[in-house]
């Protein structure tokens, strides 16, 4: 394990080395060449040799399948509500929200907010009974009494679906951001985010991920506000007069603070509501964070230290994408061919980083792309460890081997499908380099809606779910969504180059969502089979549990 | 999992009052927030333009940022309250409930 390890360690040392040597070559594509960045590089570096140190401890902790999928179920509340903060708050949130606010203003922070109401209700409704009832990953409850082949073969296809969406707008974040920083490629960037993120997950598991989420959510934490105080000072921190000079400027002028295209139509605005709302309560990698605490009490704190972390940095982000319509937007060494205007150096979505080196230089601006770099390999990996639970703990230990697989099994099993899927970030990544990320996130947000959400919920609270409601419901509400996100605009028209989009809106939760329910609900009532019947009667059991947690798994002890 | 245990704690008094007044306490913060949330994209896709007004003659703040930035600050006092409340009374009212049904047990 250690020689190993050492070996990978080597050949990241190498490719950096490679990188730095990339950046001093002539470039295609982009005009001006962008200069070596040392701060970002060495920063880079040390965040890197700080993980896998992280990394390399951790495999010494790993052994059980607990310790890989859950950390042991040890983690505190503060702990894993920074490291919840660190999950949700992604490259493509400090990226792609910063450039929406910098592009659409007003609309950006409609959206934060809808990113931020689901924690609430996730508390309220969810947090306590997904740790009473879960193991190791959200299909242990809606297989709770239900058919495990089938409902979990259900769930675990519709979480990869969600992680894969969610890896390609992590991946172009990660893409583009190395672009910038290292005159790198963009398909080597790529390749690089995803070999980084297979070390993390196959050696150290949750532990490992869990602390490079910890240390990154600090780092952004720290980063963002810096950026922030040091971009606000310039307009003595009154927000009065950062708005004045900047509808002043910008080119929707005083339309710049009101609910504008992006939420153009009124089925737009509610989709998207409902899609980050509920989204967030069906994001496999989230849910799971849910069982690496010790108890109820617990998970109810690491949601209440999340959701602030997140509405604090959201704020943040905001102030960020104001200041920097004046400050990155006004200043012509940030677009190419030095024209203000013109297309942005690094593409749109890199006002944040452009912010950061106009108000601390390439200190400060080495500093945040090393954070944001460190956000994309932490929310993979949370990704790919999510997804390579549900390949390996739902199908594989318990559908296909019905239970009887070992422990040492499950692992090698789950560290193969890291691997696998690390593939298939780096495929997908390429594949949609040109999309604009926050907007991924959002359809990632619309299928879980749709796909997880409803039936989860439905588990938990009503009585009368059976397997074919749950089946019908799943499958319903994965297929609809992907189905309505094929046909719309971004996909039909921007990615398969067709003339005009089959489905007329961007997003898919209005639509999705209610038919899930409809379907679980149809197919539950109307099924009679004596199975149906001891499923509803196994609910009492399952209810007594959910809300007392007698019976849960515990932590494991070490 | 032994059924009878759970059917002891379901039998329990106290397991109907934990549910009856967690979950009133839950739903009304849930619907707090939804109601809330949901009120105000209604706003967004209706009247967008009640959003862009100024809070005050000449000031930039629009209602529509003032509204928000409350309800941020709004949600999370809310989960605070419900962690507070549920970490203590609750708990300890489970904790009850799990002790009693284990009494009876021996």
């Amino acid at each position: 394990m250690m020689r190993r390890l050492t070996q990978l360690t080597a050949a990241l040392g190498l490719f950096a080395v490679a990188a730095m040597a990339y950046a001093g070559g002539p470039l295609e594509g982009i005009t001006e060449k962008q200069a070596t960045n040392w701060h970002a590089i060495i920063m880079f570096c040390i965040f890197v040799a700080m993980t896998m140190g992280i990394t390399y401890w951790a495999a010494s902790r790993t052994k059980s399948t607990a310790d890989f999928y859950t950390a042991g179920g040890g983690i505190t509340g503060f702990q894993n509500g920074m490291a919840i903060a660190g999950d949700y708050m992604s490259a493509a949130t400090l990226l792609g929200l910063t450039a929406m606010v910098y592009t659409q203003g007003y609309d950006g922070y409609i959206y934060m907010l809808a990113f931020f109401a689901g924690w609430p209700i996730i508390l309220f409704l969810m947090a306590e009974r997904l740790r009473n009832l879960g193991k190791f990953t959200f299909s242990d409850i809606t297989a709770y009494r239900l058919d495990q082949g089938k409902v979990r073969t259900m769930a675990a296809i519709s979480s990869l679906t969600v992680v894969c969406f969610y890896l390609i707008a992590q991946m172009v974040g990660a893409g583009q951001l190395i672009k910038l920083l290292f005159g790198l490629d963009y398909n080597v960037a790529i390749f690089a985010v995803g070999i980084l993120m297979m070390v993390y997950v196959t050696f150290g598991g949750m532990v490992a991920t869990t602390w490079v989420q910890i240390i990154k959510a600090g780092m952004l934490l720290c980063g963002g506000t810096l950026v922030m105080v040091l971009a606000f000072s310039q307009f003595d921190f009154s927000f009065q007069n950062l708005l004045e000079k900047a509808t002043a400027v910008h080119k929707l002028g005083a339309k710049l603070m009101y609910p504008g295209s992006l939420l153009a139509d009124p089925v737009t605005a509610i989709s998207l509501g409902l899609g980050l709302m509920f989204g967030t309560a069906g994001l496999p990698h989230i849910l799971m964070r849910f069982f690496t605490v010790t108890d109820a009490k617990e998970a109810r704190k690491s949601v209440l230290y999340a959701s602030g972390f997140v509405a604090y940095f959201f704020n943040v982000i905001f102030i960020m994408g104001l200041c920097g319509i004046l400050i990155v937007g006004q200043t012509p060494e940030f677009f190419e061919g030095g024209v203000v205007g013109a297309k942005m150096i690094g593409g749109g979505n890199m006002v944040a980083m452009h912010l950061a080196k106009a108000v601390g230089g390439n200190m400060l601006l080495g500093f945040l792309a090393a954070v944001a770099f460190a956000t994309i390999l932490a929310v993979v990996s949370g990704l790919a460890l999510a997804g390579a639970s549900a390949i390996s703990h739902d199908l594989y230990a318990r559908v296909i081997m019905k239970g009887q697989a070992s422990e040492a099994k499950e692992i090698r099993v789950s560290k193969i499908a890291t691997i696998c899927l690390g593939f298939v970030a780096i495929v997908l990544g390429i594949l949609f380099e040109k999309q604009n990320i926050a907007f991924m996130v959002g359809l990632a947000f619309g299928v879980a809606a749709a796909a997880n959400f409803p039936v989860l919920i439905l588990s938990m609270y009503w009585k009368g779910l059976t397997t074919r409601g749950a089946l019908f419901g799943g499958y319903g509400g994965l297929v609809s969504a992907v189905l309505f996100v094929v046909f719309s605009k971004s996909v039909w028209v921007d990615v398969l180059h067709n003339a005009a989009p089959l489905f007329p809106y961007t997003q898919p939760a209005l639509f999705a969502m209610p038919l899930a329910f409809l379907l679980a609900y149809i197919f539950s009532k109307t099924d009679s089979s004596v199975r149906a019947g001891k499923e509803i009667e196994a609910f009492e059991d399952q209810y007594v549990r959910a809300q007392t947690g007698y019976g849960a798994s515990g932590a494991s002890s070490h | 999992m032994s059924s009878a245990i759970y059917e002891r704690m379901r039998a329990n008094p106290k397991f109907q009052e934990l549910v009856a007044k967690r979950g009133r306490f839950a739903w009304t913060l849930a619907f707090v927030v939804l109601s809330m949330f949901y009120g105000f994209v209604m706003v967004v896709a209706f009247n967008p333009a009640a959003l862009g007004q100024p809070v005050s003659e000449g000031s930039m703040l629009t209602v529509g940022v003032a509204v928000e930035l409350f309800m941020f600050i709004f949600f999370w006092a809310l989960t605070a309250v419900y962690v507070k409340r549920a970490n203590t009374e609750f708990d300890a009212l489970t904790q009850e409930i799990v002790k009693e049904a284990w009494k009876e047990n021996k």
